[in-house]
């Protein structure tokens, strides 16, 4: 089809490039079951780890007896921290620049902790082992309060005794972390003071998980002849893994080989690095052998990555018309046993000064305090860039409550503090330069779309009926405008362990016209294979379905910093475009070659170079890439590839208006999603389909988290949601259909204009949902609840505001 | 510990192998079949992973002894692709309309709604939601699940109309 009879429009459509609803091609391995996935891999000999695990929050490890589970047939090996400890891999450094314990090393910290580590022939055997270890604990006193870990004499973590120097600063308590500090204190509390109003709320955004449906797990595979290290697992940042191994355990880096295969699911949960892939690697040193660890669904709900758990206290401040002049927050960040958040080194609460929101906030102050309590470590982004979650929900909730205190509708308090169109690039109080926005555009939309003037006449008729007594039913409208802060970033400000957070992308175009390309990412269900093949497609011209992607294993692919915190597109996906960008410069020279005409008579045309003014006389990229083969062409290289390691200029900024509509029953806190509509601005849109499925999955964490998820706690430190029994995981029953709709304003800096949207709608939902349930409450006085809004919790507010009679 | 013979069908074929009183069908299936289809979510029978099809019922494999199942005619994922290779229905109306993401569910959900679909020929949207809520998934949010189950029941009962 390289003629001209088909017009450009036809040729680009042949592509499936940029903005084709492309179908995805990962799908036909995995809807045959044909996936591979961390626990398909078998290896000849491998052997099985488990968990020997605290049961306790807080205690001391007086001895650790082996003897018994030593001699149950099938078993190879215990490992505790005596074990580990003279290669001192006892301790691992965090990437909070913290450390935790790989096994316990004479005390416990969390339920769920690592005690030892058993090694068996088959994972029964190994289940069987673990009871048999005997461990004598002597308890201590338990803290599970942030804000009592502050006030107590009990000493968490003994090993920093004395330590009054943090990896982010001074520490004021020896249960204390960091105080991160951002904006100008002075004069926000100077605007709080002379304020025309001022509202002041605790907003409590609770712990929870991002519980994929697969487990984390690894298979370390040891090969003592070539010496070389293979680690598979379920790694969402594979590369930074790779090197991680290498500085904690001694191996040169290219004795290591790191594979994310398949991922079952990530959303934050498998960015860390977790006991169990050391131990692994260890077990196979030690041994000899393959060793495969996956952790179960308790362990993975207990002691990998949690997210959240943030009390962030509020001020905001407004004139008495409604024009915001100020605001104060200060959070106590409830960080577990171990700092190990996964945030950009010069980051400890992440991007929670993303908190200004979409507001034009002139002045604000933002303090953060990590503290050590008796709860897992974690503090990942689940399904979101680095506390993004907490600060759109912390702002959202904010001007919730301000348009309680204006008596004012949220909708028109929102209009009239939006940053305007014509103010971008932006420079927050906070200290981000926002890229792009159209926010006002956005805003009218959704509020259009939904009838937002109908539902609010809905309301009040509602009200009346339910003073009335002709019903028991509420109807709450939750409004949310968010502003994310996505695309980690530029090397300038982003590291984690010191590594550049840019990312990567390795194009090679073979002889007959189809290519493979090599990515730092790793998908994690996001479409990688099918998405990046269309930018290629889009910027060279050859058809997607003739490019293959490839990511996760380190020995191939680039180096990059993987895939969490929406950076894929907005840093890989920009690396794709410009190592395509590459690639078609010198094909240009190949065709002006091949045309005989200087290299700028040609001029780019959808799949080929043709000459300017004679689009008769062309060259396709599939010819151009023979010839790149098979041609001397004077003064260039044979062969067609190119690599891009990308640094972004600054972050994008993806925004959007998500508007939730909600029936309540007072009586039993019974809730339904009447309607959601999302309306989500990501810049360029790769593949709609993939966008709207991004979306539906995002609003649906977000309906879990607000109405019911949640890692709890009793007094004791137990986990009191350990399986999926406890742990909400809406089914398709609770689920609702959801209505999606877009803005395009692409980002000025990106290479093809695309922000990122995979977190927008757990971003954008969660307040969404929250903010339904308390606006439907408003009439009667609610203020201000703490999520998550199961029934029991919804039927507590309907209680204490009187309504049951 | 002693080990008893099975002897079950899987996917059309005769297999039999030896097995602990105590294993779990799901690791019988996965590491002595490698049959790595139906995948471990949960253990406690919640997710829907690993979903399989046991005479003629959907079940969940993590909490079912290869023992108690001794001599059953099982359908995983594997046996739902048509003869010649080609996608079957559920695959391909999963794949036209996304009703999938990272996979991990997936197979689960297609053996769990090839059963549905055997039970319930034309169900209602509400019917498919109902139906399926033994089976989660953590990325699509369901609305394309329930799209994908649904263009599969038109299109098998087109194909049931012309072969009548």
């Amino acid at each position: 089809m390289n003629d001209q009879t088909l017009t450009p429009e036809e040729r680009a459509a042949n592509l499936k490039g940029m903005g084709c609803a492309r179908k995805r091609v990962e799908d036909v391995r995995f809807t045959q079951g044909k996936g591979n996935y961390v626990d398909d891999i078998k290896l000849d000999g491998m052997l099985f780890g488990d968990f020997v695990r605290s049961p306790y929050a807080h205690a001391r490890v007086v001895t650790v007896n082996k003897e018994a589970a030593l001699a149950v047939p099938g078993v190879v090996a215990v490992l505790t921290a005596e074990d580990l400890a003279p290669l001192g891999l006892h301790w691992m450094p965090t990437l909070a620049g913290d450390k935790q314990m790989v096994l316990a090393d004479g005390k416990v910290l969390f339920q769920g902790q690592e005690v030892a580590y058993v090694v068996a022939e088959d994972r029964y055997i190994a289940a069987d082992a673990v009871e048999l270890v005997e461990v004598e604990y002597e308890e201590l006193p338990v803290i599970t309060d942030p804000f009592e870990a502050l006030k107590s004499d009990v000493v968490l973590r003994e090993d920093l005794e004395g330590q009054t120097e943090g990896a982010h600063g001074p520490r004021k308590h020896h249960n204390h972390i960091f105080t991160w500090e951002q904006g100008d204190k002075d004069a926000t509390e100077a605007i709080l003071a002379e304020a025309d109003v001022v509202a002041e709320e605790m907003v409590y955004y609770h712990r929870t998980h991002p519980c994929p449906l697969e487990t984390c797990g690894c298979v370390a595979s040891m090969d003592k002849v070539t010496g070389k290290l293979t680690l598979y697992g379920t790694f969402q940042a594979p590369h930074a893994i790779r090197t991680v191994v290498s500085l904690i355990s001694g191996l040169a880096e290219h004795n290591i080989r790191v594979i994310s295969p398949d991922i079952g699911g990530g959303f934050g949960n498998k960015v860390g690095a977790y006991a169990g892939y050391v131990c692994s690697v260890v077990a196979s040193i030690v041994t000899g052998k393959p060793v495969k660890w996956v952790e179960d669904r308790m362990e993975n709900l207990m002691s990998t990555a949690f997210a959240r758990d943030y009390w962030m206290q509020g001020k905001i401040a407004a004139t008495k018309d409604g024009k915001i002049t100020g605001l104060w927050c200060h959070t106590t960040a409830d960080h577990g046993g171990f700092d190990a958040c996964a945030d950009p080194t010069k980051f400890p609460a992440g991007f929670m000064n993303i908190c200004t929101g979409s507001y034009d906030i002139p002045t604000a102050y933002l303090a953060v305090d990590g503290v050590y309590t008796n709860k897992a470590p974690g503090g990942v982004a689940y399904r979101c860039s680095f506390r993004v979650t907490e600060a759109a929900y912390f702002i959202e909730r904010m001007i919730e409550v301000l348009a309680i205190k204006l008596n004012m509708d949220a909708a028109e308090l929102r209009r009239i503090n939006f940053i305007k169109a014509d103010q971008f690039p932006y420079q927050s109080a906070l200290g981000w330069e926002y890229d792009s926005g159209d926010y006002h555009t956005a805003w009218e939309k959704a509020l259009k779309a939904v009838n937002y003037e109908g539902l609010r006449s809905e309301q009040a008729q509602r009200i009346e009926d339910f003073k009335a007594g002709k019903t028991r039913k509420l109807l709450g409208i939750g409004l949310t405008h968010f502003t994310e802060i996505v695309g980690a970033g530029p090397v300038k400000n982003c590291d984690i362990l010191g590594l550049g957070m840019f990312d990567s992308c390795e194009i090679r175009i073979h002889p007959t016209g189809s290519a493979i390309a090599r990515l730092g990412t790793i998908s994690q269900g996001q479409g990688h294979a099918t998405t990046f093949a269309q930018i290629i497609a889009t910027e060279i011209g050859l058809p997607a379905d003739d490019i293959t992607l490839e990511e996760g294993d380190t020995d191939t692919a680039p180096y990059g910093l993987g895939t969490y915190g929406s950076r894929s597109t907005p840093v890989a996906g920009a690396a794709t475009a410009m190592a395509a960008r590459k690639i078609r410069a010198k094909a240009q020279m190949i065709a002006a070659y091949l045309l005989e005409v200087h290299d700028n008579d040609v001029e780019w045309d959808v799949d080929r170079f043709a000459v300017k003014g004679a689009p008769e006389r062309f060259k396709t990229m599939k010819e151009i890439a023979f010839a790149a083969y098979n041609q001397a062409i004077p003064g260039l290289e044979p062969g067609l590839e190119a690599v891009s390691y990308y640094d972004p200029p600054n972050m994008t900024y993806p925004f959007g208006a998500y508007i939730c509509v909600m029936e309540i029953d007072v009586d039993t806190g019974e809730w339904e999603v009447r309607k959601f509509y999302a309306l989500d601005d990501c810049g360029t849109r790769i593949n709609p389909m993939i966008i709207d499925g991004q979306v539906h999955g995002g609003v649906t964490e977000a309906l879990a988290i607000a109405m019911g998820q949640e890692i709890a706690y009793d007094e004791m430190g137990n986990v009191k949601t350990g399986t999926l029994m406890d742990f909400f995981l809406p089914t398709a029953w609770e689920t609702p259909n959801y209505i999606t709709d877009f803005t395009v304003t692409p980002s000025p800096h990106h290479p093809i204009g695309a922000k990122g949207v995979g977190e927008s709608p757990n971003v954008g939902g969660v307040p969404a949902f929250s903010n339904a349930v308390h606006d439907a409450f408003r009439p009667f006085g609610l203020v201000q609840s703490h999520m998550p809004h199961d029934h029991w919790r919804i039927w507590k507010i309907a209680n204490g505001l009187g309504m049951h009679g | 510990m002693s080990k008893m013979h099975v002897k079950l069908t899987v996917n059309g074929k005769q297999v039999e192998g030896l097995a602990e009183p105590r294993t779990l069908l799901i690791h019988f299936l996965r590491e002595d079949l490698k049959i790595t289809g139906p995948h471990i979510g949960c253990e406690t029978s919640h997710c829907g992973a690993c979903t399989v099809d046991i005479d003629g019922k959907s079940v969940k494999s993590c909490t079912t002894f290869v023992a108690q199942v001794n001599g059953a005619d099982i359908t995983t994922v594997e046996g739902l692709t048509n003869d010649d290779g080609s996608l079957g229905v559920l695959q391909e109306m999963f794949r036209e309309h996304h009703g999938l993401q990272c996979g991990f569910c997936t197979p689960g959900m297609i053996t769990r709604a090839h059963r549905l679909l055997q039970e319930n020929p034309n169900p209602t949207e509400e019917e498919i939601r109902f139906g399926m809520a033994g089976n989660l998934c953590r990325c699509t949010g369901y609305q394309n699940i329930v799209k994908a189950i649904s263009a599969s029941a038109d299109m098998m009962n087109a194909q049931k109309e012309a072969a009548e």
